[in-house]
């Protein structure tokens, strides 16, 4: 028998998650998707369009513009049989339901000793530049890796989409993962027909190279692959690593490409301080310190909330121009 | 013969039902002192809040349940574990943070789970338990098992936003979720006057949920106000909420003593002595001559020497090795 070929089209990130959210639900009937104007609607973003006339309403439910109520119910939920996935439309809402995401999902396994399991997966937006301001653009995807019990998925293509949410919700804890806005219909990608899962703590070489390690996540890695490119008109060969989730971390494929580089930089689209690109700038020094050329260095969001204004706001987000500048001097050029 | 147990109910009928609520709440109430006992002594690490004089909120609502009926409990948990048929010797084991208690000793006295019962977990956080259990209603409704699912909180939790999102989740889908509203007057240290503004049971009212308000001294009562919601709940019809009146003998925790600052001895005395669950049903019984006066002290000594023997088992049971302490992070 032949080997049928896959097929691989190009899809949009938001493509790719829908088709990965419409491949689950049709595998398990466990899985239900709570959250606001998922239904119809598709939520505000339309990623979900058209889930709802393949599943029903039993099964893509709209909410009440309550996130701790329907996060709380979902903890109940996977508990007890389901497999809940809820949306979280704008991942600053993340702050409305950290008590049940916190105290509740991430510790019930570990408080019962192992007697209950959380299998949910907390869908949840990051990423700023939609002119959106403080409370609608954060990247908080340090708060849930702060916290032991959970586990992050970060995607930054279309076709890790796909695999990582597939693995997310067939993990029996519960995972957050986090879909960049921008990227919902300006990344696309190959992704493959069918089913195929990517696993957790993984971290991809999204381009190889041999005198600096751009570590990016998210939509950072699009803005480190933009400054790998610059790098390699001025004869800078970049490597480019995504480590795909921030907790597990991929501590070794990190270690080993600025082992074999000399040089880091962390490129991350959450708040620069007490941040991701602080928990992998210190796994990098301390497994590479004797390999290094220099210390690792960090680009994040400013300090600052998010302003309205789009030259305010462009001057918060790290940019490809700030990737280049930086590592055009580690390199001595 | 006193000694009653599940099986006898099928046989004994109302009267062995009686008899075992007699004895359940005794078995809290014993429990508890031993606890306080423990705690006392230096033997108990952490926290421990005393379900003493709330025996007949637990044990009336749980005996209208399924052993497969789900609940959620608080930090004045051990009642509720205990009634829904928690063993008291992995419990005394979990209490003292043992390797074969319920959790392996990672949760404690206010954390409480145990799947062979339904105990979807104590919790150490006011409200916690509302999104679980009704979690565990939707599920009951979207996989139509028939479980229902009970959510324990004190009165405190009446000023936690989340505990009203869930009602108002509960009732818009019709899940069978019991909103157990246990009001032993004290939000901690302060009286629920303070804290609470309007009728408690108009905010149920307001959702259109199902609301009725117990006395909580008197066992019968709460087990027929339960059986009802819990039957109505299980059939399709929605949830309910039951504002269960009773009174914590004891202070807020174990080492709240001193508490004529926010509580008058008076008040204190008038439950004890008037208002005692277990006396005023152990009264019913004999009066309608269920048992007579040496049945019920032979069940106080029986229950007192299993209590016994559980503490026993738990001082006697070992620490688990620290080596496992990153165990059961992730499943």
């Amino acid at each position: 028998m032949p080997e049928t070929a896959v097929k691989v089209r190009e899809l949009t990130f938001g493509e790719a998650i829908r088709e990965g959210l419409a491949e689950e639900m049709r595998r398990d009937p466990r899985i239900v998707l709570l959250g606001e104007d998922v239904a119809e609607a598709g939520t505000t973003f339309k990623v979900l369009k058209g889930l709802v006339e393949e599943f029903g309403t039993s099964r893509i439910v709209d909410t009440p513009i309550s996130e701790p109520g329907f996060t709380g119910l979902g903890v109940g939920a996977a508990m007890t049989g389901l497999r809940p996935i809820v949306d979280i439309m704008f991942g600053d809402f993340l702050a409305l339901v950290m008590d049940q995401v916190v105290n509740q999902a991430a510790k019930v396994h570990y408080m019962s000793g192992g007697a209950w399991k959380v299998p949910m997966v907390i869908r949840a937006t990051m990423g700023a530049t939609r002119r959106s301001a403080a409370q609608h653009s954060q990247s908080l995807h340090a708060w849930p890796s702060h916290v032991p019990g959970l586990k992050v998925a970060i995607p930054s293509t279309p076709y890790d989409a796909k695999g990582l949410l597939k693995t997310a919700i067939r993990d029996d804890n519960p995972v957050v993962f986090f879909e960049d806005k921008i990227s919902y219909t300006k990344v696309k990608g190959p992704v493959p027909e069918g089913d195929y899962t990517i696993p957790f703590g993984v971290a991809d070489i999204k381009r190889e190279g041999r005198d600096i390690t751009l570590v990016g996540t998210s939509s950072m890695v699009q803005v480190a692959l933009g400054a790998a490119a610059m790098l390699e008109e001025i004869g800078v060969s970049a490597e480019v690593v995504d480590p795909r989730t921030t907790w597990p971390l991929d501590e070794k494929t990190l270690i080993e490409s600025a082992k074999k580089t000399s040089r880091a930089i962390v490129i991350d689209e959450g708040s620069f301080r007490y941040g991701v690109t602080g928990e992998i700038a210190s796994v990098i020094a301390e497994g590479a310190f004797y390999d290094l050329d220099g210390p690792v260095r960090r680009i994040g969001a400013m300090h600052v909330p998010i302003p309205f204004s789009p030259p305010l706001e462009d001057a918060t987000v790290p940019t490809e121009r700030d990737v280049f500048e930086m590592a055009r001097k580690m390199c001595n050029k | 013969m006193t000694t009653v147990t599940k099986q006898t109910e099928l046989v004994g009928g109302v009267d062995a039902l009686s008899i075992r609520m007699y004895r359940q709440m005794v078995a809290i109430r014993l429990f508890e002192e031993r606890v306080n006992d423990l705690y006392t002594r230096a033997l108990m690490p952490g926290l421990a809040h005393l379900y003493i004089g709330e025996e007949a909120v637990a044990v009336g609502v749980c005996e209208a349940l399924n052993r497969t009926d789900y609940i959620t409990s608080t930090h004045r948990g051990h009642g509720h574990c205990l009634a829904k048929g928690a063993a008291p010797n992995l419990m005394f084991a979990e209490l003292l943070g043992k390797e074969v208690g319920y959790c392996k000793g990672k949760g404690g006295s206010m954390h409480i789970a145990d799947p062979a019962t339904g105990n979807l977990g104590a919790n150490a956080i006011v409200g916690g338990g509302a999104g679980i259990a009704t979690g565990a209603a939707f599920s009951s409704k979207y996989l139509g098992t028939k479980q229902v699912a009970v959510c324990f909180f004190g009165e405190g939790a009446l000023g936690q936003g989340v505990l009203y999102e869930e009602m108002n989740l509960a009732q818009l889908w019709k899940l069978p979720v019991i909103f157990a509203c246990e009001n032993n007057l004290y939000n901690e240290y302060t009286h629920c006057s303070e804290s609470t503004a309007g009728e408690m049971l108009a905010r149920p009212k307001a959702f259109g949920i199902a609301a009725e308000a117990v006395d909580g001294q008197d066992v019968r009562a709460v087990y027929a106000a339960a059986m009802s919601l819990v039957e109505r709940a299980r059939k399709g019809d929605g949830p309910g909420f039951l504002l269960l009146n009773t009174y914590r003998y004891r202070g807020h925790h174990v080492g709240d003593i001193a508490r004529e600052y926010y509580r008058p001895k008076h008040e204190e005395q008038y439950w004890t002595s008037e208002r005692d669950p277990i006396t005023l049903h152990g009264v019913w019984l004999v009066a309608q001559g269920v048992i007579d006066q040496a049945g019920l002290d032979r069940i106080q000594s029986e229950v007192a020497a299993e209590m016994d023997a559980a503490m026993e088992f738990g001082i006697k049971a070992p620490y688990p090795d620290p080596a496992r302490v990153g165990e059961d992070v992730y499943a």
